[in-house]
């Protein structure tokens, strides 16, 4: 298939950036979006022009790295895939795609289609995590769990940390990254025990680091290609609560 | 309390709980005017309007109504400025509509039309009846005051463009209220979702036919 691509450009975090418009020919469908982007990128090189800078690490789902804003959806059109898990038969021979980076704030542009998500990394230090003595690991059933709290505390979990929640929200909002951190921890007993500290920390890490409030539009739930729940946001709100009451 | 009120959850369960908080106060607003349907010349009307006006304890609510308002359009304000600024770039191509209503996405412009309606609305009857003696010097009633207003067309527009405003700002904000608070649960979030959407809708139409039937002249 031939595809007509109009790409976000931009040299660097201080520079502006704008769409440049590329051709791409025999792309088969079978081909993942970034190897697309590997076609493209070859063409560039051999022109002798700068390849197009994107993020990508594992390629198949896991690691939360190819941020791409597709056709004005946050790893395009394909509900719970990343970019790299996007087939090409997604879309159409002749079609236009636009491609941009996450647009937020707290995710400032580095350079082309790369952002800066350590936002992400600083909100998780500030209390995404359990404290433990290390030492030999303990056999994991050794704490009896109850099966819901393991079932919700496990579909936390799948989260990537992609930020597709941040780049899909109209407010730019980290609510469904934080809340299913929040939550994973907040259901097991090895987190249980710092469940107030952490929401508070975490909460006011997130607000310092520039991310917009949430207005409940379910856009994150909707575009995040783990299906994270909002129920997790209810759950963080209902923490932020109690930790505040306590 | 500072600390929770300074965050962006806590600000947002400000705005929840001061939205339940109109609804309540839309429920009671929306059973004392559709005494009008009663059709009897506004009898009955009148005298709910002299009772919400002269009880004490009315007054009182109705002191702490305007300032749960207050409190609700402020902390919108503050809150839609704030994520004005969370993408200081804007998307070229942003399809949402694939993956959120407009109408959630649209609540501080619903909420601005529902203010600028609300300014004209409390122009109409509650300035005249409270600052003025027209009403409580039994010159006119609050009814006659209501058909009077009702007679010119615009005015109708004007209702029933606000009240569909209404309509979707509680169509969002009534389960939004619930998920803010923190009361999402998976056998009962349902429910609520049908008595919002239930409550967006009749509400909103009672108040709409208000102005119609007085107009067209059905209620007299
Ligand atoms: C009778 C009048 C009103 C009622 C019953 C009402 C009700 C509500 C409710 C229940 C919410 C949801 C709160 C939440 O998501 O946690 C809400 C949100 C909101 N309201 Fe209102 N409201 C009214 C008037 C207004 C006015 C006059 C404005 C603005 C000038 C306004 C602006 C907003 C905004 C910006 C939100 C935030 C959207 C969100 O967080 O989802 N509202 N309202
Ligand atoms: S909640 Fe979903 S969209 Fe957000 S960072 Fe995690 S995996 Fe990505
Ligand atoms: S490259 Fe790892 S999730 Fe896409």
């Amino acid at each position: 298939m031939n595809l007509t691509l109009k790409i976000w450009r931009q040299k660097n975090a201080k520079e502006a950036g704008n769409l440049v418009t590329y051709q791409v020919k025999d792309i088969s469908e079978d081909m993942s979006f970034l190897e697309m982007f590997d076609v493209l990128n070859e063409q560039l090189v051999h022109k002798g022009e700068e390849p197009i800078a994107f993020d990508h690490d594992c390629r198949e789902g896991i690691c939360g790295m190819c941020s791409m804003f597709i056709n004005g959806r946050a790893h395009g059109p394909a509900q719970g895939t990343t970019t790299c898990q996007l087939h090409m038969r997604k879309f159409k021979d002749g079609d236009t795609i636009v491609v941009e980076p996450w647009r937020a704030r707290a995710f400032p542009v580095v350079k082309d289609l790369i952002v800066d998500r350590s936002a992400f990394d600083r909100v998780i230090s500030s209390g995404g995590f359990i404290s433990v003595n290390t030492g030999n690991a303990k056999d994991a059933n050794n704490i009896p769990v109850p099966k819901q709290d393991a079932d919700n505390a496990f579909a936390a979990a799948a989260c990537i940390g992609c930020g597709a929640c941040v780049a899909a929200c109209k407010n730019s909002s980290a609510m469904l990254f934080v809340s299913a951190k929040v939550s994973q921890l907040a259901l097991l007993p090895q987190g249980a025990i710092e469940r107030e500290s952490r929401v508070l920390n975490m909460v006011k890490q997130m607000d310092e680091e520039g991310f917009g409030n949430c207005t409940n539009t379910y856009a994150c739930e909707a575009e995040c290609p783990k299906e994270i729940s909002v129920e997790n946001i209810a759950r963080m709100n209902r923490e932020y609560l109690r930790a505040n009451l306590k | 309390m500072n600390r929770f009120l300074a965050s962006s959850l806590g600000k947002k369960a400000v705005m929840a709980l001061t939205g339940l908080f109109l609804i309540s106060f839309l429920v009671v607003h929306c059973a004392i005017n559709s005494l009008i349907f009663y059709n009897d010349g506004g009898v009955n009307f009148n005298a709910g309007a002299e009772f919400m006006g002269t009880n004490p304890i009315i007054r009182t609510m109705e002191i702490v109504l305007f300032i749960g308002i207050l409190l609700h359009i402020y902390q919108a304000l503050i809150l839609t400025l704030n994520n004005n600024k969370a993408r200081p770039v804007k998307y070229t191509l942003n399809a949402a509509s694939a993956n959120s209503k407009w109408y959630s996405r649209s609540m501080g412009l619903l909420g601005t039309l529902i203010l600028m309606f609300l300014i004209i609305h409390l122009k109409q009857f509650w300035v005249i009846s409270r600052f003025t003696d027209e009403i409580t010097g039994g010159h006119t009633t609050l009814f006659a005051k209501m058909q009077e207003a009702f007679s010119s067309p615009w005015v109708v527009v004007v209702y029933l463009f606000a009240m569909i405003s209404l309509g979707y700002h509680l169509l969002h904000g009534f389960r939004s209220a619930f998920q803010t608070l923190g009361l999402n649960n998976k056998k009962y979030t349902p429910f609520i979702q049908a008595i919002g959407t239930g409550f967006s809708v009749i509400v909103p139409f009672i108040f709409a036919m208000m102005p119609v039937s007085i107009h067209m002249g059905w209620v007299k």
